[in-house]
């Protein structure tokens, strides 16, 4: 018994784990499946874990590599963008910024998964840029062009949406924009 | 460096970005995740007495 059990440690990052999962995947029950391989992982390899390094960033690498390998097993499983995904989002109650977030997950679900990626880990997990691109096994400015990317196609994307979210005030408006939004297409 | 214009979009992306985490963060965890690390702390229990 000496110092303390990395182990114990592991509770710590679940819910950043399931966050990542849930994003990655588009699949709750997925993602969760994930989360536990992981951990077992994890649990087992725990003598692999240098203390004093970033747990995190070493459960997120067993993390997507568990996905990586997952989806190779079993393509045809993967979550589909707007099934279970925008399904699970319509038993949660409207309120405001509520379709603005179903937009936002859809754009999400639409960019390249090493796109989505990169942007999970360096603009919501907070991790550095450095930190990611050693998760990924890419040159740091791989990371910074998937982010930079990966922000852009998601601009663009929702670029459409803004504009019918601010002005979907009845349905004249309603059939005009998408019409337009039809044509745009 | 970037333009106010660019920043203020990463910036939007960010936070809804953010916001998709919390809501996962919220949910807090799992029933069957603490279940999980209890099977495998008495697993190793049980091996730890072997070693």
């Amino acid at each position: 018994m000496s110092g303390s059990d990395p182990r114990e440690e592991l509770v710590d990052h679940l819910p950043a784990m399931r966050a990542f999962a849930i994003s990655l995947t588009r699949n709750g029950a997925i993602a969760d499946d994930m989360v536990q391989d992981t951990l077992v992982k994890a649990w087992t390899n725990i003598d692999k874990f240098q203390e004093g390094t970033n747990m995190r960033a070493w459960l997120f690498t067993i993390l997507r590599n568990t996905y990586y390998s997952n989806r190779r097993k079993a393509k045809r499983e993967v979550a589909d963008v707007d099934g279970v995904f925008t399904e699970n989002l319509a038993e949660k109650p409207a309120h405001d910024g509520h379709m603005q977030m179903a937009d936002f997950r859809r754009a999400l679900g639409q960019l390249k998964d090493e796109q989505r990626e990169a942007l999970l880990l360096v603009g919501a997990s907070g991790f550095s840029y450095e930190e990611a691109a050693e998760m990924c096994g890419v040159a740091v400015g791989t990371i910074k062009s998937r982010t930079n990317r990966a922000r852009a196609r998601l601009a663009e994307i929702l670029g459409h949406n803004e504009n019918e979210a601010m002005e979907m005030t009845d349905d004249a408006t309603m059939s005009v924009l998408s019409a337009s939004k039809v044509s745009s297409f | 460096m970037n333009t106010p214009k660019k920043d203020d979009r990463e910036r939007a992306i960010d936070e809804n970005l953010k916001k998709v985490f919390d809501q996962t963060l919220d949910e807090g965890i799992p029933d069957r995740f603490k279940e999980l690390l209890s099977q495998l702390k008495q697993q190793d229990a049980e091996q730890g007495s072997q070693k």
